[in-house]
């Protein structure tokens, strides 16, 4: 028998101990170290809402002071997941409420929240704090005023890109003249314009305040305003720039802006006229994140305003930036970190090309410090992803969208296949991917055998067969979230590997030819994946070799969900039943 | 091969479907011999494209959630492109048996009359007379409109304003 350590030893040695990973991993050596390690978990992150049950989290983490939760698959972004299809905040509100009532934070994506949840997290823990939704919905401003009313030490609210229900700018008088912690407030997502002269005196009355992000309804001269009675912000988010120019409304902003001496992040900038770029010149030597994702500016002034952001590590921006202005980017920021560029027309029938693979080549050339890219672009070619896999090993999240659906190399007119192997191979820490553009099976070969850290990958308009899949399943060690659409294979593969399916968070494959007959067998063969298949059309009207429209499977120790709408179709885990619906009425 | 009767019987079902995919009857495709694919065809708009040589490319079809742009920034841009267009208020225009749309600013117009010879030149037809009871008399089109609530209204009864 070897030694064993006091728990209170171990206890200690814990604190210091963050990362859930680590912790995850310190639960499995042996059954006093799982239970001290449950005792003293703080933070709780569950990346699959349904993986398990809302109880069974609660009761193992009783010290639980923060919890993020996510729901929807990501490609629900893209609009691939009807409404309706799941992911409730409630369950969760609930237990927490009941177990857990010193909670202190909560953090939510792509779920559904309702006004009740919000009222519920208002009245159930007392020493509430931070409240972040990430592309949630389902509640409205009503639900915002309850946690304004409620939660005295209110720290952090911040309404990241959620659908909300604007019922008015009313919830902001709902914070109490006597609360003074708020740290970072996040409105941008809200369209209706709160009463200035209530933000005024909150902002006034909140020393802490380092982050601000305005709506659009917000103004100028709000905007002016605020700033003067918050020079400490490390964060701003402004309203809308789209005031007539009027020179004492420049000269405002320009002193206003010069006196934030500590202004690290921009972003917001909706409808910025040109001419009032240089009122945030004064700022950008001390800018590490600028968001002109939203800045419908031209290139020149673009560059105008990037050539003094020596210190930006993150910038995001649209393609009206052009090759010129990336290449102007790598010369002057050398700093940079992370690179995205948005398409200025979302529509494919309305794309014209200002911007080409050559814009991200420079900054991989002149950035050294790049890690992470989001790039759209109408082509792309195998020489450019070459020369990036070359000059930035060090890439940990590349993603290229190719917007063409199967557009090959416009020079060689052949698939991007070398590209992404030279990427999956050069840039061995690379943990996130998405590709794009005409690619065979090849390609993906290539990328299940080199890409032994990649978590997340994302494919859309590929391949040619079953190998496909095949390749990308017998590979990947480290794959735990896998996403697909529109790539012509289906079952064999899937249920070659079914096994792989346990060790990964979820799969995601909408458009392709899955049958239903084989998420039959998947779901029968194992027991511990919910394999959903989301279809308009009862699948057991339909021969058992049709496809089905798009299947999420994931796992789960919760068992089937109770909460599923009538498009989603779980597999009941006993033939004899076949299919059900398994919804609470 | 037992699958091509499967997917003849699915014609009916998918010919009702508004969704983007790889043609069902489809083989698997070898990769080399085909350094372009057909679009994926939608069955509403059935745009024909060969895929291998394209001159000129023709409008291509919205495919769902491509690119993969999240509908919070797609609302925001659109909204930001009308207001960039000079003020322009652009709606799309749609004639039964036109193979694509066509796109109008109707700031460009001050009253009904105006825009109706716009739209007849455009398409090339007649609307007729526009009379307050009866709507449109002497040809076999009718301009109509979808409104905020989405019902389909007749052009021309409403006040210009």
């Amino acid at each position: 028998m070897g030694l064993r350590l006091p728990s209170k030893v171990l206890e200690h040695i814990l604190s210091f101990i963050d990362s859930n990973e680590d912790r995850n991993s310190v639960s499995l050596v042996c059954k006093s170290w799982f239970e001290t390690e449950r005792k003293t978990r703080k933070r709780v992150f569950v990346g699959n809402c349904y993986a398990v049950s809302p109880a069974a989290v609660a009761k193992r983490f009783p010290e639980m002071r923060s919890l993020t939760l996510k729901g929807k698959p990501h490609f629900a972004d893209y609009n691939l997941v009807p409404d309706g299809w799941g992911g409730y905040a409630w369950p969760w509100i609930e237990a927490m409420a009941a177990k857990c009532p010193s909670l202190e934070e909560i953090r939510l994506k792509r779920m559904v929240v309702t006004d009740e949840c919000l009222e519920k997290i208002a009245a159930s823990f007392k020493d509430f704090e931070v409240l972040v939704l990430t592309s949630c919905e389902g509640f409205s401003t009503d639900g915002i005023a309850a946690i304004a009313a409620t939660c005295r030490n209110l720290r952090v609210l911040e309404l990241r890109e959620c659908i909300v229900e604007d019922l008015g700018g009313d919830w902001l008088s709902y914070f109490p003249e006597t609360s003074t912690s708020l740290v970072s407030l996040d409105f941008s997502c809200l369209d209706s314009e709160v009463k200035i002269s209530d933000l005024e005196r909150l902002v006034s009355r909140s020393p802490n305040l380092k982050s601000l992000k305005l709506n659009p309804a917000v103004t100028l001269d709000g905007l002016v305003s605020l700033l003067r009675r918050a020079p400490q912000l490390t964060e701003l988010g402004t309203g809308s720039f789209a005031a007539q120019l009027k020179p004492e409304a420049f000269s405002k902003l320009s002193e206003a802006f010069s006196n934030c001496k500590q202004l690290q992040s921009l972003s917001g900038l909706w409808d910025v006229l040109p001419e009032y770029l240089p009122a945030l010149y004064s700022v950008c030597p001390g800018l590490t994140s600028l968001n002109l994702s939203y800045a419908t500016v031209r290139m020149p002034d673009l560059v105008e305003l990037l050539r003094r952001c020596s210190k930006l590590q993150k910038l995001w921006v649209m393609d009206l930036i052009e090759d010129k202005g990336l290449e102007a980017v790598a010369s002057y920021c050398k700093e940079l970190q992370e690179l995205r560029v948005f398409p200025s027309a979302p529509d494919l029938d309305e794309a014209n090309i200002p911007l080409t693979e050559q814009g991200l080549v420079f900054v991989s050339k002149g950035c050294r410090k790049l890690e992470s890219v989001l790039y759209f672009c109408v082509q792309f070619t195998n020489a450019a992803l070459l020369t990036i896999a070359r000059k930035r090993p060090n890439l940990k999240c590349f993603r290229l969208c190719v917007i063409e659906p199967f557009a090959p190399d416009y020079k060689t007119n052949e698939p991007l296949d070398k590209g992404f192997k030279a990427i999956a191979e050069g840039c061995k820490d690379l943990r996130r991917l998405s590709v794009s553009g005409l690619l065979s099976d090849k390609a993906f070969k290539y990328i299940g055998k080199h890409a032994k850290k990649v978590r997340m990958l994302s494919i859309a308009f590929a391949g040619d067969s079953d190998l496909m899949l095949h390749h990308l399943l017998s590979g990947c060690e480290s794959l735990k979230k896998l996403e697909i659409r529109d790539c012509p294979f289906g079952d064999t593969a899937l249920l070659e590997h079914a096994a792989k399916l346990e060790t990964m968070r979820s799969l995601w494959m909408s458009s392709c030819f899955v049958s239903f007959g084989a998420c039959k067998i998947l779901s029968q063969k194992m027991p511990r994946l919910n394999v959903e298949v989301i279809d308009e059309h009862p699948p057991e009207t339909r021969p058992e070799s049709s496809p089905v429209e798009r299947i999420y499977i994931y796992r789960t120790v919760a068992g089937p969900r109770m909460d599923t709408p009538e498009f989603v179709w779980t597999i009941h885990k006993n033939p004899e039943i076949g299919v059900s619906h398994l919804a609470i009425k | 091969m037992e699958k091509v009767g499967v997917y003849d019987e699915l014609d009916n079902l998918k010919a009702t479907e508004l969704r983007l995919g790889l043609p069902g009857t489809e083989e698997t495709v070898s990769c080399g011999k085909s350094n372009k694919r057909a679009l994926p065809n939608n069955t509403e708009k059935e745009i024909e494209s060969t895929g291998k040589t394209e001159t000129a490319s023709p409008p291509k079809a919205q495919i769902v959630g491509w690119p993969p742009v999240r509908s919070y920034r797609k609302n925001n841009i659109q909204t930001k492109k009308n207001e960039s267009e000079g003020q322009g208020n652009y709606v799309k225009v749609s004639m039964d048996g036109a193979p694509y749309l066509r796109k109008i600013d109707l700031t460009m117009y001050k009253q009904y009359p105006e825009l109706m010879k716009s739209l007849e030149n455009m398409f090339k037809f007649s609307v007729g007379e526009y009379f307050e009871r009866e709507g449109y008399k002497g040809s076999d089109f009718v301009p109509t409109y979808e409104d905020k609530d989405g019902d389909w209204m007749l052009v021309g009864d409403v006040p210009w304003e």
